[in-house]
């Protein structure tokens, strides 16, 4: 090797160096971008609603037979899906209205999927016996579906068209008028 | 009148140990009651060991053992009722952590992405010390000495050589 070339291979070494570096700092730079961005964003209001599966509560499988339940099979039905928790008042004050309604809506081509969010599993199972509640149950298991609908409290419902697309966003108790309502307008689309 | 007092004290030794019978039923209840009650053997403090490793659900950063909502009173009840039934603490945090996620984790898990929090201190230390070391290399090493050359001869300058040639004429 000669001599003159020495000193360019350092150079080389030290730029390489350098690219590394930088391209660490990029990558670290975006990595906590992309997190302080999930982190602040909020809950999907329209468009395509996100899938999930979420096994359901022994017994609470809603009649469909299956002890899973994923979004995307629920397909050409209207999907209504609440995320409710047995500690939680005013999904206690709602859940009333939302059994009656499934119980009318459920031969009409309307599901209801219930997703209980931090919930522990005797207090549910208790909560679910309290309401005489029928529809498909749930619990979040590590709470991958609420961070998929980015929920920021409970009781938080989306009600998601026959396309798959969500068309009402409720971030507290809805009514039983109002997801009547709602119901009709999804269906009659 | 003997025989008539025999049997009236077998009749009442009989009563007396049908109701040391039920005296020892009833406490043997309310000891199992209260033993329920408590959960078992488990104390508070037990619980509190496990839950302060725990965040609550519902709020932000707080323990779950300091905690006063009715989802942590539910998470507490849930780690007495595991501790009641034979399981060990880290089968417990696990249990928790498998259900709600990484982030009821008090301590961030060492894995994955939120591994970079265990990582990154280090990595800025030593990335620290070693721009620190190579400043003060820079900043403490001798200067190259400088070759000095001869200066190039200027060229002549016509205004200092009419200055002298003037300067000589007046003397």
């Amino acid at each position: 090797m000669s001599e003159a070339a020495l000193p360019s291979t350092k150079k080389t070494g030290r730029s390489i160096w350098r690219v590394i570096a930088l391209l660490a700092v990029a990558g670290l730079v975006m990595a906590l971008a992309l997190q302080l961005r999930a982190r602040n964003a909020t809950q999907p209001t329209s468009g395509a609603a996100p899938d999930f599966t979420l096994k359901v509560y022994s017994g609470y499988d809603g009649g469909l037979g299956k002890p899973e339940i994923r979004l995307a099979d629920l397909r050409r039905q209207v999907v209504f899906v609440n995320f409710w928790a047995s500690w939680c008042v005013p999904c206690r004050d709602e859940q009333p209205a939302l059994e009656q309604v499934w119980r009318q809506y459920r031969s009409k081509g309307v599901v209801f999927v219930g997703v209980d969010y931090v919930d522990t599993e005797p207090a549910a199972l208790k909560y679910l016996a309290e309401f005489g509640v029928s529809y498909p149950n749930g619990p979040d298991l590590g709470t991958k579906i609420s961070q998929k609908y980015r929920i920021q409290g409970v009781p938080e419902s989306f009600l998601i068209d026959r396309q798959g697309n969500i068309v009402l966003f409720k971030i507290a108790p809805i009514s039983e008028a109002e997801l009547i309502a709602e119901l009709d307008k999804a269906l009659a689309k | 009148m003997q025989e008539a007092r025999g049997k009236s004290q077998v009749a009442g030794r009989k009563t007396l140990w049908i109701v040391a019978g039920l005296a020892a039923v009833l406490a043997g209840l309310l000891i199992v009651g209260v033993v329920a009650a408590q959960g078992g053997t488990v104390t508070d403090d037990q619980v509190n060991a496990i839950a302060k490793r725990l965040n609550c659900p519902v709020c932000e950063n707080v323990p779950l053992d300091v905690c006063e909502t009715q989802a942590c009173v539910q998470w507490r009840d849930l780690i007495r009722q595991k501790l009641a039934a034979g399981e060990k603490p880290e089968q417990i945090i696990n249990y928790f952590q498998a259900t709600y996620g990484d982030r009821v984790l008090q301590e961030p898990p060492r894995g994955g992405f939120t591994g970079l929090v265990w990582i990154l201190p280090f990595v800025g230390l030593v990335a620290g010390v070693a721009i620190l070391v190579i400043v003060l290399r820079r900043m403490t090493a001798q200067p190259a000495p400088v070759k000095l050359e001869a200066a190039p001869s200027e060229p002549a300058d016509e205004y200092r050589e009419r200055l002298e040639r003037e300067l000589q004429e007046l003397q």
